[in-house]
């Protein structure tokens, strides 16, 4: 309880520093300032932890196969689940990215008569996929606050979100799924004592901090309506370097603000990079060709050998002389 | 693939800030100004107060709520009069009261509309007096 309490407590200071900040005259700090800084801390910080987890040595496979690795031609191999090539590997890390079908094996446990009993657990992976594909296509969706004009394929991706126009302004899809998603996630955590066990912090604060985000964007989109030609004409002056302090806007959307850009700052410090980090899991991004190839430690110490080859070049005349058979006369 | 693994992971990084900054290269940094809204029109012009239904800031960002309470109200309700906060009394009509006023919707309303993506489905069934379909 003392996690989630915190991380909660954690948000709700968060909600309240934009009013306090624009009741101390700084409100130029989140809108002209803070934008700047977090995109700064998120690209330098990304690129900062993947260039320090590239550096870590990776000197052989770890063939953890869900399949058939390629060996003998008549047995049959899985060229996808254990692959021996690049297109193979190319392939399992696009259903890894895209599908998570790391998640999809997912099991659960249950003691039944005394004896664990396991079977297949599909929620997680479900409504983690639908948690994000939703963050991305909402993403996707707000950059036409960020472009002029607005790119034809955001106006489809909308158009395609909000396609059963359900009320005024129409419910998108994606931020119904992402409720769904984030929803399930969060009680999971809170539910399943196992979970709650191993749950810290940054797992809620994570879950909280998305949770804060979403629900001012669908409180402004549905509720309580920002001045969007405000929104827009202030974050133009984000992205053409010539930021201007906006007048009156929703206070609402000062905590969005707030929340993204908290989110996006604590982003490369925190699990959330695991968004960089799957592309850099060894045991789905190396081919399982140990068979194959022999992969040689790069740091190993200089060994001193003597093959059999060379032993028998140098006693060859002696052990023929004794009779012992050679394998090269 | 560990021999060009530098080669995959400058890659990578390179293609994932192109991405990222999409906002700042896709405009080549010029800047749009806002759209400006025209209120010149014949109906505007003969207003002895230039006030809409509610005051400008609400009808800047609630708008589409409103409109959508009257379109509920008229067609669920047959409420065809609306009284504003200050007493005044409006018909509830998008073409009669809305665009009476405001005639020149490709000044005024598809300005900002366009400048946000936001696609109304209104005048997919309201006509706009004085323009012929295309």
């Amino acid at each position: 309880m003392k996690n989630i309490s915190i991380s909660l407590i954690a948000v709700l200071i968060l909600a309240a520093l934009p009013t306090g900040l624009s009741t101390l005259g700084l409100s130029g700090l989140i809108t002209n300032i803070l934008p700047y800084v977090a995109i700064a801390v998120f690209l330098i910080g990304f690129v900062f932890r993947i260039l320090l987890w590239a550096k870590s040595p990776v000197p052989f496979r770890i063939p953890t196969t869900c399949g058939q690795g390629k060996s003998l031609p008549w047995i049959k191999s899985n060229p996808v689940e254990s692959p021996a090539g690049y297109w193979g590997v190319i392939a399992r890390m696009a259903q890894e990215i895209f599908l998570f079908r790391s998640l999809f094996r997912n099991t659960d446990v249950a003691i039944v008569d005394g004896r664990p009993v396991y079977g297949s657990a599909k929620w997680l992976w479900f409504c983690g996929l639908l948690f994000h594909w939703s963050l991305l296509i909402i993403v996707l969706r707000h950059l036409r606050f960020f472009v002029e004009p607005i790119a034809p394929w955001i106006g489809a991706l909308s158009a395609l979100d909000g396609f059963f126009e359900i009320g005024i302004p129409t419910l998108y899809l994606s931020d119904a799924a992402i409720l769904v998603g984030l929803t399930f996630l969060f009680l999971r955590r809170v539910v399943v004592p196992q979970v709650r066990y191993i749950s810290l912090f940054t797992d809620y604060f994570s879950l909280l901090l998305i949770a804060g985000v979403v629900s001012t964007g669908l409180l402004m989109r549905h509720f309580s309506p920002a001045d969007l030609n405000a929104v827009k004409t202030m974050a133009m002056g984000w992205v053409t370097f010539s930021p201007v302090v906006p007048q009156g806007i929703n206070p609402v959307f000062y905590i969005h603000l707030c929340f993204v850009f908290v989110l996006l700052a604590w982003f490369p410090a925190s699990k959330l990079m695991h968004a960089g980090g799957v592309f850099l899991s060894p045991t789905r991004n190396l081919a399982n060709d140990s068979r194959m190839r022999r992969h040689i430690n790069p740091w190993n110490a200089p060994v001193k050998v003597h093959t059999y080859e060379e032993y028998e070049d140098e006693f060859r005349d002696k052990m023929k002389a004794s009779g012992l058979p050679v394998e090269k006369e | 693939m560990k021999k060009n693994k530098w080669g995959l992971i400058i890659l990578g990084l390179v293609i994932f800030i192109i991405v990222i900054t999409f906002p700042f290269w896709y405009g080549k940094g010029k800047t749009s100004p806002a759209p400006t809204l025209s209120l010149d029109t014949p109906a505007i012009a003969q207003l002895k107060e230039k006030r809409c239904v509610e005051d400008t800031s609400f009808m800047r960002e609630s708008h589409m709520k409103f409109l959508g309470t009257w379109r509920d109200g008229a067609v669920r309700e047959g409420k065809r009069l609306h009284t504003a906060r200050d007493g005044r009394v409006f018909e509830v009509s998008l073409s009669g009261t809305c665009l009476k006023c405001h005639s020149n919707k490709e000044q005024f309303c598809d300005r900002c509309h366009n400048y946000l993506g936001a696609k109304p489905s209104c005048f997919s069934c309201h006509n706009i007096p004085g323009e012929v379909k295309k």
